[in-house]
């Protein structure tokens, strides 16, 4: 689809067969709707809230040539990119954090031309999701000016009709699929998060498929009485599906914390071997393990449990 | 009293938020001052952190090592989403920022974004995330930054963040209206911007740092005034705070930043 091209962005989501009633399915089944050649927007913000058991399931089930989206970008865009899946990454920031350095693994990609790398400002990209979201073709703003930012991107400027000022335009950013993990939903699909909401119910709305994972699925009645807590509707959702520590060693706010020291072996495996210690990651955390369970199976309940009180103590809930 | 270069840094970024409401900061160096700020020169202020974080109360010793984590949110008095927490910057409410870079020129300009070119570059680095953003839209901006000649080029390779592009008008003439590049605080001195050419001007050096050492770890020609100020030496109360920030050390080492190893969730 062209940047901003909010016509046929609607006219997708009006095609799309009619979803009544319950969405509750696995993991497999909701990545099946995921086509080699999509633009996947991940919903969360680097280590929080990843989307991690829809991402691993992409992977197993082999999807290529994506385009992916992301706020600010964490390893799992270093997955994709070592899976040989990508064909361009649209973000404002990729890494995990200051005290993992930069990522070898993007380096090695960009500096040798094997993908495209566009770059946003935080909220310029932000924007983008927010003018699909609105499904509109773009949204005006003040960010981004004067920057070489400008040139990296399809952005335009414009003189504003009412004041005659310089204005950067962002075109809407309509992503094939959006994926999204979240605190709770009922079996409809109504979704609440807990904490921080990042660009989640933007991310929602602008994506024509969007897949989401939840900690917990809870009654209904549960919902209907905290409606001022959902912040994307059920008539939004096409997939759903109950998966406890879906975003683990990443963050879910209030329920577990990152697990950094596994972030650190995995970077000290790269500073070692480069991509191909991502390809070996990947073999033994994603392709060998059939089931999400599987995979939690190899951090042990120990790990979990016990990144599950760091959390309610860094929330003073202990 | 003894000091490294990042505790003077980040004491003299933290004197600049004397009188500021609020301040967009992120991780790192950054968000020490600012926490430091709260603790000396400005009781009431409101820290801002990038994952849409609005004033939480920092617990010494475990600051965030992202702006998206549950760290940088503690006791905060609002979590919006991310695009809302920039879109305040927008509106004018935030005060000033806090900004940093790979790459600094003459006219305040950073990168970090690519050395080299965008297209083919030599290094890829991480990336604006939300500099651009602060350095566009909040009132004020101050660079903070380690004070190296690699870091401080004659014009960076790409513009991630405006500073004064240019130089003169030009920053205004982008459409750029509202924000500025104040100062840039480094570990060396602080530097502020002539007021017609907007050209980075010498405004005091850290006390033990001479004129040459200042000009020998800048990679262009500083405006130098006739009168250089020697900044306030950093009092015991702003270095013991400072450190019971960040017990470990993990932010105030002389790089400014920890290695991965220190990193293994020991302040629970």
């Amino acid at each position: 689809m062209k940047p901003g091209d909010f016509v046929e962005a609607r006219r997708r989501l009006e095609n799309k067969p009619i979803v009544t009633g319950e969405k509750l399915t696995t993991l497999s089944e909701a990545v099946q709707r995921v086509r080699d050649g999509d633009h996947i927007a991940i919903g969360g913000c680097l280590f929080s809230r990843t989307p991690l058991g829809l991402l691993m399931e992409i992977l197993r089930q082999g999807r290529r040539d994506l385009t992916l989206s992301r706020n600010l970008m964490c390893y799992e865009g270093e997955w994709f990119m070592a899976a040989g899946a990508v064909e361009a990454l649209v973000t404002s920031w990729f890494g995990i954090g200051l005290p993992w350095g930069l990522s070898k693994v993007l380096r090695e990609q960009v500096e040798n031309a094997k993908i495209r790398f566009e770059e946003w400002s935080h909220l310029g990209l932000g924007l983008r999701y927010r003018a699909a979201a609105m499904g509109v073709p773009f949204l005006p703003t003040v960010t981004m000016l004067g920057s070489d930012l400008m040139t990296a991107t399809p952005t335009k400027t414009m003189e504003c009709p009412f004041t005659g000022q310089t204005l950067c335009l962002v075109p809407a950013l309509f992503p094939d699929v959006a994926l999204l993990h979240v605190h709770r939903a009922d079996r409809f699909g109504n979704c609440q998060i807990d904490g921080y909401p990042h660009m989640d119910a933007d991310i929602a709305r602008a994506a024509t498929t969007v897949l989401v994972t939840a900690e917990k699925i809870v009654p209904e009645d549960e919902i209907r009485s905290h409606p001022d807590r959902t912040v994307i509707p059920g008539i939004a959702i096409d997939a759903l599906v109950e998966v406890p520590y879906g975003a683990f060693p990443h963050e879910c706010y209030g329920l577990y914390e990152a697990d950094f020291a596994h972030f650190d072996a995995y970077v000290a495996e790269i500073k070692a071997k480069g991509t191909q210690a991502v390809r070996e990651y990947l073999d033994h955390y994603v392709h060998k393990r059939r089931s999400h369970k599987e995979y939690l199976a190899l951090f042990g309940e120990e790990a979990l449990s016990r990144q599950s009180r760091y959390a309610r103590e860094l929330l003073g809930r202990s | 009293m003894s000091y490294s270069p990042s505790e003077i840094l980040a004491i003299a970024a933290a004197r600049q938020l004397a009188g500021v409401t609020s301040v967009f900061a992120g991780v790192g160096i950054p968000l020490l001052s600012a926490v430091l700020a709260q603790r000396t020169v400005a009781p009431n202020l409101t820290i801002v952190v990038e994952g849409g974080m609005i004033g939480p109360q920092l617990i010494p010793g475990r600051l965030p090592i992202s702006t998206n984590e549950m760290r940088g949110a503690y006791r905060a008095q609002m979590l919006p989403g991310i695009t809302d927490t920039f879109l305040l910057a927008q509106r004018g409410f935030l005060d000033m920022g806090f900004v940093g870079g790979a790459q600094i020129d003459r006219y305040g300009n950073l990168n970090s974004s690519v050395v080299g070119s965008y297209r083919a570059p030599k290094v890829r680095l991480p990336g604006s995330g939300g500099a651009n953003d602060i350095i566009s839209l909040c009132r004020r901006v101050i660079v903070v930054t380690m004070h190296e000649r690699r870091r401080f080029v004659p014009r960076v390779d790409f513009v991630t963040s405006p500073g004064f592009l240019n130089g003169g008008n030009a920053r205004k003439q982008a459409g750029l209206l509202f924000g500025r590049v104040t100062r840039v605080v480094t570990h060396l001195g602080i530097m502020g911007f002539d007021e017609e050419t907007k050209a980075m001007r010498l405004e005091s050096l850290h006390p033990g740092v001479s004129l040459k050492d200042l000009i020998d770890h800048t990679g262009f020609e500083l405006l130098i005034p006739e009168k250089v100020a020697v900044t306030e030496p950093p009092t015991p109360l702003e270095l013991d705070l400072l450190r019971s920030l960040d017990p470990d050390s993990k932010y105030l080492r002389s790089e400014g930043h920890p290695p991965a190893s220190s990193r293994e969730n020991k302040d629970h």
